[in-house]
């Protein structure tokens, strides 16, 4: 009998697509961290002393949170104490590329495989890729053409490299090390990842794109994102993220900081689809991300738009901090958690400003065992006159074994803010699909069209060139489930 | 008559939740027939027209119904729904978050797809429903606005006539679909079922009221009535029914199992 329940267990079922493993001689480094580890890793980068000393600060704050137990555990999620002494903290393709010409040809194929190009040309002809396999960027396209509009769009070691006055001025301006856990792990051992500058009154012609993929085993992946908008400038980022289908659990930690000056926007998307483990629960990536913005400037813009399709389990939350006089925050998240994925994620708006507003949509979808929870905190501190949020969480469920929870938080120390919240829950009936197919709608369909019904506001955020992908990975995710 | 029923129900009896409703029905439609089916209130009317349209929820504990010479049964409901069969709710289901017309264009091109017609883009598709709105004269607001949600009572039933008129189905199944309507909107969803009739299709109006009946004549009335067709006559009969209750069908059926 086809009720949304086992129409969802069978969506949950379908295969997913990105689980295979590429042969490529990669060099690894042995499980286990300290301090002769992270010297390795800055020395392979032939990192600054600063950026040494930085990590290593980083390293014994990390430590002492260990020490003392302070891992955290306030999220709504469950997992086995994690073992960082079993992580490898390093692999890297062993024959690294001068050029783009000379990418090891089964890397080539693998983001091939992913739909993602290396080439500059033909499909994403407006997207250019920085592609970060394992610890290491190993391609980036279109360079030269950002280039000559004085755009910088690089792996995160070059920059450190050939802009380290940039790299040193705003790294960690926005996440210390000190501000979590996995922020501070980061900060200790992060490997690559992205550097965006753009310069003055430059608008990007074209949407910036980070291609992440876990491929070793046994490795975890803790890269860095650093985003620069100048006055002025205007700048549309994407990531996104595979992993192969593995039986043991891998770490995702990694940090993303974004700054917008006067009168620049940041709009930054992410279609997390992270391997989400097996329909056992078995497997499957901890996404354990800190991500976060300064709205330095006056009327400066950041924009987070995520779809959360992967990992077992995810601990996120894109923020904004709104400093500049009429800056503005926006959040919009979709987040599926099937079988047993958990989610907890969110957002927190921080706001310091006059007339700064923020806005938050968030769309949780649960199937399956899944359990999903919106964590958000808006804070408007005195002074911020005028300030004004937006909040609307809405909970989709699929079935009557998964669970969605919201937790919102409200400080408020300025009495002309205005706030709103709302928020539903609701349920795909079996009364509805029938409903839909009796209409000649497969179940498969009638769930996916209500499910992207009710996440369209968050997609049509999203750049025309990723939305359709998000909304077929949301079919694919649910497929087998309730859509 | 000859040719073969487009729908052929034998001795169909259906549970739910360990509960006999329909206690063996036999019922043959033929093309281009139009059958009412009254009775009082729980009588099995609306869980008759749910089985035909193939909701899951009920258990057939006997029977056979054929659809144009075909076994039914074992179809699910998207198949018959392609194949030509169309239920009007008696309580139309909301959709949130899904538009009316997006809803419709994708249920008439799969319904097209299996009619080997080619499948009609937005454009095509707007224009046909434009028109088809007309007819019943719905509102063009309603389109644009998620399926049946926050819909008035009326629009509800006028939007499930409309829908009947863009698929075009072989086989018309309306469950009080007069019930709750207007003086005008009565006349409406009139039109709409006599501008269905057709010699290759064939309509079953689940009813309480003869006077849907006025606006479209019926071949043949049937009294069901706990579970059963204890009735069958020509278009009288509703009026009879309107005029005496169906008492004196109750007191038929005891007097005939006393004798
Ligand atoms: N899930 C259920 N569990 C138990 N009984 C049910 C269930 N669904 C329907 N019934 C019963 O089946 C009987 C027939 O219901 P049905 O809706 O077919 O009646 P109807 O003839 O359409 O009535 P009305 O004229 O009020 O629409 C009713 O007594 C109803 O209570
Ligand atoms: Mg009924």
């Amino acid at each position: 009998m086809a009720t949304p329940t086992n129409i969802i267990e069978e969506l949950v079922n379908r295969e997913y697509r990105y689980g295979f493993v590429t042969p490529v001689e990669e060099e690894v480094f042995p499980p286990g961290l300290n301090e002769d580890i992270i010297r390795r890793i800055s020395a392979k980068k032939n990192e600054p002393e600063w950026l040494l000393e930085w990590r290593l600060r980083a390293y014994r704050y990390w430590a002492k949170l260990v020490e003392e137990g302070a891992e955290p555990r306030w999220a709504n999620v469950t997992y086995p104490p994690i073992d960082y002494q079993a992580i490898c903290y390093y692999a890297a393709p062993k024959r690294r590329p001068k050029s783009l010409d000379e990418v090891d040809p089964e890397i080539r194929r693998t983001y091939e495989r992913l739909g993602i190009p290396l080439e500059e040309q033909e499909r994403l002809a407006g997207v250019a890729v920085d592609a970060v396999f394992d610890s290491v960027s190993v391609a980036t396209t279109f360079r030269q053409k950002l280039a000559e509009l004085g755009i910088i769009f690089c792996s995160f070691s070059e920059a450190v490299q050939e802009y380290p006055e940039l790299v040193r001025k705003w790294l960690g301006s926005v996440v210390p090390y000190t501000d979590n856990f996995f922020a501070a792990l980061n900060s200790a051992v992060f490997s690559d990842g992205s550097f965006v500058y753009v310069p003055k009154g430059v608008r990007c012609p074209m949407e910036l794109s980070t291609y992440f993929r876990i491929n070793a085993s046994q490795t975890g992946q803790f890269e860095r994102t650093l985003i620069i908008a100048d006055e002025g400038a205007y700048v549309s980022y994407l990531e996104g993220c595979t992993a192969p289908m593995r039986d043991e659990n891998q770490l995702h930690a990694a940090v993303v900081e974004l700054i917008a000056l006067d009168n620049a926007t940041i709009k930054y998307s992410t279609v997390q689809n992270w391997y989400p483990g097996d329909r056992e629960g078995r497997g499957g990536i901890y996404n354990f991300v800190t991500k976060r913005g300064k709205c330095l400037g006056r009327n400066s813009k950041i924009s987070w738009t995520q779809v959360e399709v992967g990992s077992a389990i995810t601990w996120k939350y894109p923020s904004c901090i709104l400093i500049g006089d009429n800056s503005v925050g926006e959040f919009y998240s979709v987040a599926v958690t099937n079988h047993y994925q958990q989610a907890d994620t969110g957002t927190k708006m921080i706001h310091i400003g006059k007339n700064t507003r923020s806005t938050i949509i968030s769309k949780g979808i649960s199937a399956g065992h899944g359990q999903n929870t919106y964590r958000g905190m808006v804070k408007i501190m005195r002074g911020a006159t005028g300030a004004r949020n937006y909040s609307q969480c809405d909970s989709l469920l699929l079935g009557d074994k998964c669970g969605a929870h919201t937790f919102p938080y409200i400080e408020v120390h300025e009495p002309t803010a205005q706030l709103e919240h709302e928020a539903t829950t609701s349920k795909i009936s079996e009364e509805q699909l029938f409903y839909c197919r009796q209409r000649g709608l497969s179940a498969e369909d009638a769930i996916s069209m209500i499910v992207n019904g009710f996440c369209k506001e968050v997609l049509r955020e999203l750049p025309m060139e990723f939305a359709v992908e998000a909304q077929k990975l949301l079919g694919i995710s649910l497929e087998g489930s309730v859509g | 008559m000859n040719r073969r029923p487009l729908l052929e129900i034998r001795n169909l009896r259906v549970r739910i939740n360990g509960q006999e409703i329909l206690k063996g029905i036999t019922l043959a439609v033929y093309p281009g027939e139009v059958h009412s089916i009254m009775g009082p209130n729980g009588s099995g009317k609306s869980t008759l027209a749910q089985v035909l349209a193939g909701r899951e929820v009920y258990e057939i504990v006997e029977g056979e119904v054929l659809y144009d010479g075909e076994d039914l049964l074992p179809m699910s409901p998207e198949e018959r729904a392609r194949r030509g069969i169309f239920l009007a709710f008696q309580y139309p289901v909301e959709i949130p978050g899904v538009s009316n017309l997006y809803f419709l264009k994708a249920a008439v091109n799969t319904v097209r797809k299996q009619r080997g017609l080619p499948e009609l883009d937005a454009m095509e598709f707007l224009a046909l429903a434009r028109e088809k709105a007309k007819l019943v004269e719905l509102d063009e607001s309603l389109l644009q606005r998620a399926v049946n949600d926050g819909f008035s009572g009326g629009e509800k039933k006028r939007n499930e006539i409309f829908q009947m008129t863009l698929l075009e189905p072989r086989l018309a199944i309306l469950d009080e679909t007069d019930s709750g309507l207007d003086i005008d909107a009565l006349r409406v969803v009139a039109q709409g079922i006599n501008a269905l009739r057709h010699p290759d299709r064939a309509i079953v109006l689940i009813t309480h009221y003869q006077r849907l009946l006025n606006y479209v004549t019926p071949d043949v009335v049937h009294v069901l009535y706990d579970g059963r067709i204890v009735k069958s006559g020509g278009k009288e009969l509703a009026l009879e029914l309107e005029e005496k209750g169906y008492g004196w069908i109750a007191e038929e059926i005891i007097g005939s199992a006393r004798s």
